[in-house]
């Protein structure tokens, strides 16, 4: 059953992952293209714990909470420092 | 449902399975909403859904997958690291968002936020009236 369940899993992840990267691609601005990171990055999170625990290690548990901290402060950090750089800016 | 079959072991197994099916189907809800909703903040509703929901359906299976006791504080750490940093870069992304205006103001049921900036703009062009630089804004 668990063969059945990581040949799903693997499959949605892959989709998923290439939705957030198509969306990192053609981003308007680059807050969309943040959250798309954000959201490949919580993916990759959800592929190391499933390997996790189709595999019964916990090997990928400190590289987990790494790449959750790396998402945190990058994301952050670009959105402390976003600039409107559009031609046109809407008006309020 | 004899109990050669039908044991313990396999309603783990099962629980689980179904905990990683439909963790992972968060993943793929959020690139659909990533891909389909028209602007930044409906985005924001899409994009957290694996990083809490998912992430504590995942670990959960994990949990029950190692069948152990002691690994579950160590999952709980895990996940609320997740619940305390999700929040703040949520916060900032969306505040980036409404200060740069990345939003469809016709979209939004509510903007408590206007009557708040309108009476700061309002109080500002009082007190201070020195050139504010777009970079000072924040």
């Amino acid at each position: 059953m668990m063969d059945l369940v990581l040949t799903i899993t693997a499959v949605v992840l892959s989709l998923a992952a290439g939705g957030a990267i198509i969306r990192i691609a053609r981003g308007p601005s680059l807050l969309d293209r943040v959250l798309a990171a954000d959201v490949l990055l919580a993916i990759v999170g959800a592929a190391l714990c499933i390997d996790m625990a189709v595999n019964r290690h916990l090997n990928n548990l400190m590289l987990l909470v790494a790449v959750s901290l790396i998402g945190f402060v990058g994301s952050v950090t670009v959105a402390r420092f976003v600039a409107d750089r559009r031609e046109q800016p809407r008006e309020s | 449902m004899n109990p050669e079959t039908f044991t313990v072991d396999t309603v783990i197994d099962a629980v689980s399975a179904v905990f990683l099916v439909v963790g992972s189907l968060m993943s793929l809800a959020a690139a659909v909403g990533l891909l389909r909703f028209p602007d930044l903040m409906t985005r924001m509703h899409a994009a957290t859904k694996p990083q809490v929901l998912g992430l504590f359906l995942l670990l959960a299976a994990l949990g029950l997958q190692m069948r152990t006791w002691w690994v579950w504080p160590v999952l709980v750490v895990a996940w609320i690291f997740q619940l305390l940093t999700v929040p703040v870069s949520a916060h900032m992304v969306g505040r980036a968002g409404y200060r740069t205006k990345h939003l469809h103001p016709e979209l939004l049921s509510t903007d408590e936020l206007e009557a708040v900036v309108q009476q700061a703009a309002g109080t500002r062009g009082f007190t201070d009236d020195d050139g504010d630089q777009p970079a000072g804004r924040r």
